[in-house]
């Protein structure tokens, strides 16, 4: 066992990158259900997003272009799910469900002859002095770009929520559905917009995994990493900064078994890979979760 | 055939398993199949096998047809893939991995004219053979290479699954990065999958993390590779495969697999019917380990040296498991000149002196 070789800057600075896709799908779902939706389809619009930038910055060398296109691609599979649940009001749990199971087979469809590929590095941001400096440097100023997005989409969605006015009628929309479309808001178009929202944040996560943390493609490749978006907006408590704490918890822990692994420290690794879902599970009883939106789940129809 | 194809053809297979083998399609061509474990695009194992298959078309042309499934789980699953194949009319099967043990015997025990092969089982049957690369032999050339490139003098390994093939190779690549460089260390992490690129990147991200500066990996994929050339100042080996896209570096060299003469010869005994169950088990003397090209990144000097290693070793005046060596607890195992014999290598289990930590159960 060697604890000194676990240099605890560096796993700060893993955890970050770690965490980042769960952020980015997690603040999508986020707004999604302080608008009153539950999108259980997360995952399948994670695993389209990675495959669609994959496939974007395979042929055209740009990894922007890439995330554009995911962002793009889980948008447009979310319009499905809206589409069935705002205008033909199916329920949204198995419609969500449906979804991703829709967007892993149609992800390993579209990967089909990308297996094995190389997909351009993204550079990281390098700013001359400060990325040097002793301990700040790597855990501040010396990710890619995505890390800073993810965290500034977490800080514009506190702010949106909080002090704008389209966000007080999102959350209107999402407490009391009735009440918003007897005040005149029209619920199925906030809805549609949130849901799309919710999609591209989630398409950019995928395309996180496919074109930087790893970055390769492979059939399934999200490994879950949408289902625990979704049970962090939970522990969150459907509140941004909480949701960014929640996603470095969870990237913590799974950053932190293979550095014990590593370091030789004596413990099965079963035990360390279940780690994190462990976790989450303990800290969403322990939390006793926060009050959901009012409508979250129900379906909305306004002769109701 | 695609999985997808066979999934799809499922309840017809176990339909047909159950009126028996008269349902079997039958044609002139002897029929080749292959079960993969990822797929074939991976860029290392299952690529090395599908060159094989490709290499049995070139040779054999309109004589035979091949089949494969690709991405099959170990497991009950690839038993039902197995049967589907064998019900498809294959005379030949090559089941590429370890995990497909128990799966290929309880096949061919209900199919006893197909005839099997399993990749790097040790269960032989009347229509059962396996067959092996002596592995170890490349991992004897990577580790002298690790323990002279290496500055940290910490060598990061990502094993698969803890069984004897993957820790023969980490004992081999030990003894041998020892022997140039007595202060060398191994960390080990155990990935538990032979292909999941995310897994395999986190697990080379936190070795180069520790200080690790030559990375071994015993899984498929080129997702270790990307990680270290993102590093930019960490080593690999090609795995399975020759990986060459990342050379000169990080890649300095590589074990591939060739499988092709020995499918090639298998698939001829079929045809001629003198096909007999055997057990094979050859290295780099017969072919099917190769050593890739070392990259200039290597001082000639090393270069030099490595390559006489592995000359030595084809030749077969040096084997990689030669005395003297304790176990990892201390006591003996190979006296001063004594040389493993093929039983206790087939099932070994345990590490050499000087490798720190456990092996999972």
């Amino acid at each position: 066992m060697d604890f000194g070789s676990i240099n605890p800057v560096l796993l700060v600075a893993s955890l970050m990158v770690a965490a980042t896709p769960i952020i980015l799908a997690a603040a999508g779902e986020l707004i999604v259900e302080r608008a009153g939706v539950l999108n259980l389809g997360v995952e399948g619009m994670m695993i389209t997003g990675a495959i669609v930038g994959f496939i974007v910055t395979a042929h055209t060398g740009s990894s922007w272009a890439g995330f554009g296109a995911a962002a793009l691609g889980g948008a447009l599979l979310s319009l499905l799910f809206a589409l069935l649940t705002q205008f033909l009001l199916s329920n949204q749990v198995a419609t969500g469900l449906a979804l991703t199971l829709f967007g892993l087979g149609l992800s390993a469809l579209l990967g089909q002859g990308y297996n094995g590929i190389k997909a351009p590095e993204f550079a990281k941001i390098d700013i001359p002095v400060l990325t040097d400096l002793p301990v700040v440097g790597p855990i501040l100023f010396g990710h890619d770009p995505m890390v800073y997005i993810g965290i500034a989409l977490i800080a514009a969605i506190w702010a949106f929520l909080k002090y704008s006015r389209a966000g007080l009628v999102l959350r209107a929309v999402g407490e009391n559905h009735d009440a918003a479309h007897a005040l005149g808001y029209h619920v199925m178009r906030i809805r549609t917009l949130a849901i799309m929202f919710g999609g591209a944040c989630a398409g950019l996560g995928g395309a996180y995994i496919s074109l930087v943390r790893v970055p390769q493609w492979t059939d399934g490749m999200t490994a879950g990493a949408g289902w625990i978006a979704l049970a962090i907006v939970v522990f969150a408590s459907w509140q941004p900064w909480r949701l960014l704490i929640g996603a470095y918890l969870f990237g913590g822990v799974t950053v932190l078994q293979l550095n014990l692994q590593a370091a030789g420290f004596a413990i099965p690794v079963e035990y360390l890979s279940m780690s994190p879902y462990i976790a989450t599970i303990l800290v969403l009883v322990l939390m006793n979760a926060g009050r959901a939106p009012g409508s979250l789940g129900r379906v909305f129809h306004a002769s109701r | 055939m695609k999985r997808r194809t066979l999934l799809a053809s499922g309840a017809g297979a176990a339909m047909a398993a159950v009126l028996g083998a008269p349902l079997r399609a039958q044609s002139g061509k002897t029929k080749v199949g292959f079960i993969y474990v990822g797929p074939v695009g991976d860029g290392g194992w299952t690529y090395q096998h599908d060159q094989g298959r490709q290499a049995i078309e070139a040779q054999f042309g309109d004589a035979i047809e091949t089949v494969y499934a690709e991405n099959v789980p170990e497991g009950p699953d690839a038993e039902r893939v197995l049967t589907q194949m064998v019900l498809g009319g294959a005379n030949l099967i090559f089941t590429t991995s370890f995990g497909y043990m128990e799966s290929t015997l309880n096949v061919a025990a209900k199919f006893p004219d197909v005839k099997f092969e399993h990749a790097t089982g040790y269960m032989t049957t009347d229509n059962v053979s396996v067959y092996s690369a002596r592995f170890y032999e490349g991992r004897a050339v990577q580790g002298h290479l690790a323990g002279n490139m290496t500055k940290s003098n910490k060598i990061g390994y990502i094993g698969s699954f803890p069984i004897p093939e993957v820790i023969r190779g980490i004992n081999s690549a030990y003894i041998h990065a020892k022997q140039v460089n007595p202060d060398v260390e191994f960390k080990i992490v155990w990935a538990f999958t032979w292909f999941d690129p995310a897994k395999e990147a986190d697990a080379a991200k936190v070795l180069i993390e520790q200080g690790c500066d030559v990375i071994l990996q015993h899984t498929d994929s080129t997702a270790p590779q990307a990680a270290a050339q993102a590093a930019g100042n960490v080593y690999t080996f090609g795995q399975a495969s020759d990986m060459a896209e990342y050379a000169p570096m990080p890649r300095i060299s590589s074990i591939i697999d060739n499988w092709g003469p020995y499918y090639i010869e298998r698939t001829q005994a079929v045809m001629d019917g003198s096909w007999a169950s055997v057990s094979t088990w050859d290295g780099i003397g017969k072919g099917m380990v190769k050593i890739g090209e070392i990259s200039d990144a290597v001082p000639a000097e090393i270069k030099a040296s490595a390559e006489a290693l592995r000359d030595r070793i084809a030749a077969g005046e040096y084997h990689p498991f030669t005395g003297p060596l304790n176990k990892q607890d201390g006591s003996a195992w190979l006296a001063e000149g004594e040389t493993a014999d093929d039983g206790t290598l087939a099932g070994l289990s345990w590490y050499v002196e000087g490798i720190e930590g456990d092996i999972p159960s």
